[in-house]
């Protein structure tokens, strides 16, 4: 097995969006370009604002929703050639909203047990034993098998959603905002959790998340995505010690740590993001770029290598000539 | 004397299975120029206690205290008539969800002039002028624009934005955010936190901010009251709350959230074990031993504020007990 896990080439997604009865159809493009390879057990993090295109992305990951161009490989077979359960059997997802994410009318014992009916593991009793196994690693109760969502706290209902994720012992998991749905206690305990059983299990997480902080706790490696495409990919030290895109330090220094003697930053970059839907002749952030030079507006920005990683960025570049 | 004045507060909801205390004994106060951060996790009555101040809490609920007033009003014995005339125009409220509390089916330049036509003696023209003014205020261009706009037209920032310039509209006195930053990214976060404060300062309002997020609550907050289980458990300055955190709860809150640089990358987070209690039936001592490492016998008996400093004050008997395990 090669020590890339997942690999993604060249994807981009685009979308045709109705402009209104009578007029034609435009294109958004949602994730453009993207390239990534992670790494065996590897904790990669995808940070972004809303839009950015990360759900996007995670759903073409998932084998949800074909890329329009581009690649997506799983342990280097590709997700497009393989068939739904096939692929379902490598990746897994954990959603943020475990209130939606859980059927009502199903037991615990159902929900989590269902991956295991779908690709007809087992007979009945190894199953239910399977189940078990699970509700024990996650550390919920025995009692809980004939409970329903319903009855459950919403940490629970996560715990259940990671045990249903894993009880087929997927490679990768996906994580889409796991914990921001969480009260700030139980979102300790659900991401302690995931460490253990990334540690037990030997898995890979896709992390996609808007909370640095969490970040920086759990990720190994982090890209950044603005508008749809990445603008830094990172180790986890060298991005918070020096971010190299003005992306990312706007992102970094609006993290609120909890110290009254610091007040609320000044980022200095517009509250605006920028429409989607508007072709970018030069770099995509130049709007709301504090720093913005004349070439931003005219020509996009070239990938600056870094000792960790690469950013996309002219500042770098003219950096790097000085 | 303190612009809002809450004493003893106690809100109790019939429920199936008897009564749910959902707040008890709630006393803080407010200051004009001052900004109270309640802190608290969901069901710890944060939200209810800030609906009580506004006289908005459901039908079911009922509100007692020892004292309630605004700028000298006794809340608690005004009829409904005058509570309406200053809910709007002297104390406003800004929500969480600015897309489920602002109207789809009319645009924002009906929404913003209602509260100031139907409080002030003004004309159409002048409200009209008044929302603009606000608006530019606030941050958004092309003001004209907007107003004829509907809310799905602007995006979270911008209507978390106008839901600003809303509450604003009749230069309230006191401003009652309710998690105003929540559903937002975290580069709009900081400038919607950095607006409200800087009008805060410039009207010389009160500002209560209902928050579960420790951070914005050490940055914005002038005074804290951490709310557990329907009670305050530790209130006092910003300052010494997170410089010196005295309730164990407090302590572990803090303990649970990640911080660049203190904690170490993907070391166990801390953790509070066990889960809230139910509040239904009778409630007695501190609501927060059955989670406690310092837990003792005394804490089933009668709860006190004991003050580790001046202003600060913390509702647990076994501050002598921590501080010898510290």
């Amino acid at each position: 097995m090669s020590d890339i896990v997942l690999e993604l080439k060249d994807v981009s997604r685009r979308f045709a969006v109705s402009q209104g009865a009578f007029k034609g159809s435009a294109t958004l493009t949602a994730v453009a370009n993207v390239s990534l390879q992670v790494k065996r057990g590897e904790v990669f993090a995808l940070v972004g604002e809303s839009g950015s295109g990360k759900s996007t992305l995670a759903k073409m990951l998932l084998g949800l929703l074909p890329p329009s161009s581009g690649d997506i490989l799983i342990d280097g077979t590709p997700v497009a050639a393989s068939d739904r359960i096939a692929v379902a059997r490598r990746i897994q997802p954990i959603f943020q909203d475990p209130y939606s994410s859980l059927n009502p009318r199903k037991s615990i014992a159902q929900l989590i047990g269902l991956p295991l009916t779908v690709h007809h593991v087992g007979d009945a009793a190894s199953r239910r034993a399977k189940v078990v196994e699970m509700l024990d690693l996650v550390g919920l109760p025995r009692r809980m098998l004939d409970a329903y969502p319903g009855q459950l706290s919403g940490g629970q209902r996560q715990r259940v959603a990671i045990a249903r994720a894993l009880v087929m012992r997927p490679e990768v998991v996906i994580c889409d905002e796991p914990t921001s749905a969480l009260d700030v206690s139980v979102q300790a305990q659900i991401l302690n959790l995931l460490l253990d059983l990334k540690r037990e299990l030997g898995l890979t997480y896709f992390f996609i998340s808007h909370n640095l902080a969490v970040v920086e706790h759990l990720a190994d490696r982090v890209a950044v995505m603005y508008l749809g495409r990445i603008v830094e990919e990172r180790t986890r030290a060298g991005l918070f010690a020096q971010p190299g895109h003005p992306y990312t330090r706007a992102l970094l220094e609006s993290v609120l740590t909890p110290d009254p003697d610091l007040g609320v930053p000044d980022t200095a970059i517009g509250a605006a993001m920028a429409n989607p839907m508007t072709e970018h002749a030069g770099c995509p952030f130049q709007p709301r770029c504090p720093r913005a030079l004349d070439i931003c507006l005219a020509t996009p920005p070239p990938v600056s290598v870094l000792p960790d990683g690469w950013a996309t960025c002219h500042l770098l570049q003219q950096e790097a000539v000085a | 004397m303190a612009l809002l004045d809450v004493q003893d507060l106690v809100i109790d909801i019939p429920v199936g299975g008897g009564v749910l205390h959902a707040v008890s004994e709630v006393s803080f106060a407010v200051e004009r120029g001052e900004t109270l951060a309640i802190v608290g996790e969901s069901g710890s009555g944060k939200s209810l206690t800030s609906l009580a101040v506004m006289d908005l809490l459901p039908r079911v609920a009922r509100r007692g205290a020892a004292r309630l007033a605004f700028d000298g009003i006794d809340l608690l014995k005004l009829p409904e008539r005058q509570m309406r005339k200053l809910r709007g125009s002297r104390m406003a409220m800004i929500f969480q969800e600015p897309m489920t509390s602002l109207n789809p089916a009319y645009t924002i330049g009906n929404q913003l002039t209602e509260a100031l036509l139907c409080h002030e003696n003004v004309g159409a023209e002048a409200a009209r002028a008044r929302a603009i003014e606000l608006l530019e205020r606030v941050g958004i261009a092309g003001a004209e624009r907007r107003l004829l706009q509907y809310p799905h037209q602007l995006s979270g920032g911008l209507r978390q934005r106008v839901m600003i310039a809303m509450a604003l509209m009749c230069k309230p006195d006191l401003i009652i955010a309710d998690e105003p930053t929540t559903a937002l990214d975290v580069t709009i976060q900081a400038q919607i936190l950095r607006l409200l404060a800087e009008l805060k300062k410039e009207l010389n309002m009160a500002m209560i901010l209902i928050t579960h997020d420790l951070g914005v609550v050490a940055r914005v907050a002038d005074k804290v009251a951490v709310m557990y289980a329907g009670a305050i458990v530790e209130r006092g300055s910003a300052r010494a709350v997170f410089k010196a955190p005295s309730h164990p709860y407090t302590r572990g809150l803090l303990n649970c959230i990640p911080v660049p640089g203190r904690t170490a990358p993907g070391a166990p987070l801390g953790a509070i074990r066990g889960q809230v209690p139910n509040l239904i039936g009778r409630l007695q001592g501190c609501a927060f031993r059955n989670r406690c490492d310092f837990a003792a016998p005394e804490c089933a008996g009668a709860m006190r504020f004991e003050s580790p400093s001046p202003g600060h004050d913390v509702r647990c008997v076994r501050l002598e007990a921590q501080k010898a395990v510290a």
